[in-house]
């Protein structure tokens, strides 16, 4: 028990254990879904991979990015170029190599960004979502131009299939192939982005998003900790491209507009700025909120256009409402709400609570918070 | 620290914002073990000396020596690496960090373990977090805030975010700590407090300090420089500024023959 306890003391610990039970439930899930289900899985997972990305660089940067849906594209074309042609590169070669390329033109724009503040960056990276799509467009020959790239995803590997019999005794259809591929992605994701998050690093982020001045007096180097958090945001942004690219098996600038980086940055604020189990949330939200309204809908006795028109209503005033009622998202707000109910006697006032947290306690209960 | 600690030296230095000359000729020293008081009348150009100090605005003429060594094209975030801390007139707490991570981003720059480590969370970069904790506990500890550890600063009374500001810059242990206004807003018990506080920390460091108490600075200072309309109008310790007639001068608004 104590040796738990330990375990769950240190970050690497904890961490490991969440993921063993995330592979569990992923496994779970993913084998008591039909196929459809499965594609709408997936396309959850690579939303939610790279809302992971941005919600570690808008809620512990304040950075704001419109443009994460463009470095999707960039994680989305270098796999498409990758696998596209025989022989076929192995699939985790393929995302490494995906997230690499996307990491680097992060450099690239995390150094122009790193200078612009609030509308300003917020004007650039619209730039790049919009201009983007239109290098797919010139560089036809090579990118495909409006018809995009094929994939060709690579048979499942024998082994993989082997393993699946192995432990479910079914055979493993196609879809969920990319489906486990997709959540395994973002749940290895989300280990080093919550590592980050609870690391000394994310705490600068933290530190240079609340006060400048006071953190480069703290030694940091305001323009390293904001290039550093743009890196790893565009990383995140490649992956979900990368996985994104396999699941849709096509890769064209249609899938790639500005609607994909506001879809982003909504799932990032409905479930909550900083919190990764908020950017799942809100993911989640997106993926199947649309479908989940239109059923309704046509349950009701509308239409079948009627009821898909119902969808972007209700989205819409889910967003509002949530923007007016839980400004911290819906994970953040629970959070609070969770706090409140197992201490209910925070108050700014110091006397009184003083004694109750002994120096001790306080390493003990400050955990587990990403926001 | 011993023999071995550095002073920071200002020689002659001069900004103009504009045709407005901030500062002119500015020169001071910082000594290990003493505490020097700078104070002046409001626009006296006391927190442009130390944003010129600290790297934030760079001198027009003159130059800032660190033991000894010219400090060229200083910028603030190299400050803590040389042993240099700072506190603000506002404070600059980060809100939504806790009180220990406030503490703990003092604690930075003395950290061994990097980008990898956190990222992959490797059991160095545990120690070396678990080490940072503990340093930050303890100086929290010592400035009697240990208590508040978790919580946020903004649910705090001032006098306990000042503590925790002064804890931020303490915890790295540096070799001089410049106070922008440490006793603004402080009650009489506070202050006296404070006195003590500044007095130890002496021992151990060079205290620079600008601030309008004058019964503060008159009882903590070894050395005072008193700045008008950005210059040095008079320097030495307190007995000695007392009772110069330029400094009368400048407080009284005349001229005292």
């Amino acid at each position: 028990m104590r040796r738990l306890a330990a375990v769950w003391h240190s970050t690497l610990g904890r961490h490991l254990l969440v993921t063993a039970a995330a592979v569990l439930v992923v496994v779970l899930v993913v084998e008591s879904v039909d196929d459809f289900r499965a594609v709408q899985l997936t396309q959850m997972a690579y939303l939610g991979i790279a809302a992971g990305g941005l919600t570690v660089l808008t809620g512990l940067n304040g950075q704001i990015s419109l443009g994460h849906g463009a470095l999707m594209a960039v994680g989305a074309y270098t796999t498409a170029l990758l696998v596209s042609d025989d022989p076929v590169l192995p699939l985790p070669v393929a995302l490494l190599t995906a997230t690499a390329v996307t990491s680097a033109v992060g450099v690239v724009i995390g150094a122009a960004a790193a200078r612009l503040r609030g509308p300003y960056l917020a004007g650039a990276t619209l730039a790049l979502a919009v201009a983007l799509p239109g290098v797919a467009l010139h560089f036809g020959e090579t990118l495909g131009g409006e018809q995009g790239l094929r994939l060709r995803v690579p048979e499942t590997p024998g082994w993989v299939l082997d393993a699946a019999y192995f432990v479910t005794a079914h055979d493993l259809t196609r879809s969920k192939y990319v489906a486990y591929l997709a959540w395994f992605t973002l749940v290895v994701v989300y280990l080093l982005l919550a590592n980050l998050a609870r690391s000394r690093v994310g705490r600068r982020w933290r530190a240079v998003r609340d006060d400048e001045v006071a953190a480069e007096l703290a030694g940091i180097h305001l323009g390293r900790a904001r290039v550093s958090a743009f890196v790893v945001s565009a990383a995140a942004a490649g992956a979900g491209g990368a996985v994104m690219a396999l699941a849709v098996r096509l890769t064209a600038p249609t899938g790639f507009t500005l609607t994909l980086s506001l879809t982003l940055l909504t799932a990032v604020v409905l479930g909550g700025l900083g919190s990764l189990t908020g950017a799942l949330a809100g993911a989640a939200l997106l993926t199947f909120l649309p479908s989940v309204i239109t059923d309704a809908g046509t349950s009701a006795g509308l239409d079948d256009i009627r009821a898909a028109e119902l969808a972007p209503l209700v989205y819409g005033v889910v967003m509002v409402a949530v923007v007016l009622l839980a400004p911290r998202g819906l994970v953040g707000t629970l959070h609070a709400g969770w706090r409140r109910l197992r201490n209910p006697a925070v108050t700014p006032d110091p006397t009184t609570s003083a004694d109750a947290a002994s120096p001790g306690a306080t390493v003990a209960t400050s955990k587990g918070d990403t926001r | 620290m011993g023999s071995s600690a550095r002073s920071l030296e200002l020689r002659d230095a001069s900004v103009r914002f504009g045709g407005i000359a901030a500062l002119s000729e500015v020169s001071l020293t910082a000594r290990p073990g003493r505490v020097l008081g700078v104070i002046g009348p409001n626009g006296a150009g006391k927190t442009t000396l130390f944003n010129v100090a600290c790297g934030f605005v760079r001198p027009d003429a003159g130059s800032i020596h660190w033991g000894g060594q010219e400090l060229r094209g200083l910028r603030p975030h190299q400050l803590a690496r040389l042993g240099i801390a700072r506190t603000l007139q506002g404070l600059g707490l980060f809100d939504r960090l806790t009180v220990l991570e406030n503490v703990l981003v003092g604690a930075d720059p003395q950290a061994r373990t990097g980008f990898l480590a956190g990222l992959l969370a490797l059991p160095r970069a545990g120690r070396d977090e678990a080490r940072l904790r503990s340093r930050a506990l303890e100086t929290l500890d010592q400035l009697g805030i240990a208590g508040q550890a978790d919580r946020h600063p903004g649910a705090l009374p001032y006098a306990v975010r000042k503590k925790v500001a002064l804890a931020r810059a303490l915890v790295a242990e540096p070799e001089l700590v410049m106070l922008d206004e440490p006793a603004s807003g402080l009650s009489d018990h506070e202050l006296s407090e404070l006195g003590t506080l500044l007095r130890d920390l002496a021992s151990r460091m060079s205290v620079m300090l600008v601030e309008h108490h004058m019964d503060l600075v008159m009882s903590v200072c070894d050395d005072i420089t008193v700045l008008d309309f950005g210059r040095v109008i008079a320097s030495g310790t307190p007995d000695e500024v007392r009772d110069d007639p330029a400094v009368l001068a400048a407080y009284l608004g005349e001229a005292v023959t």
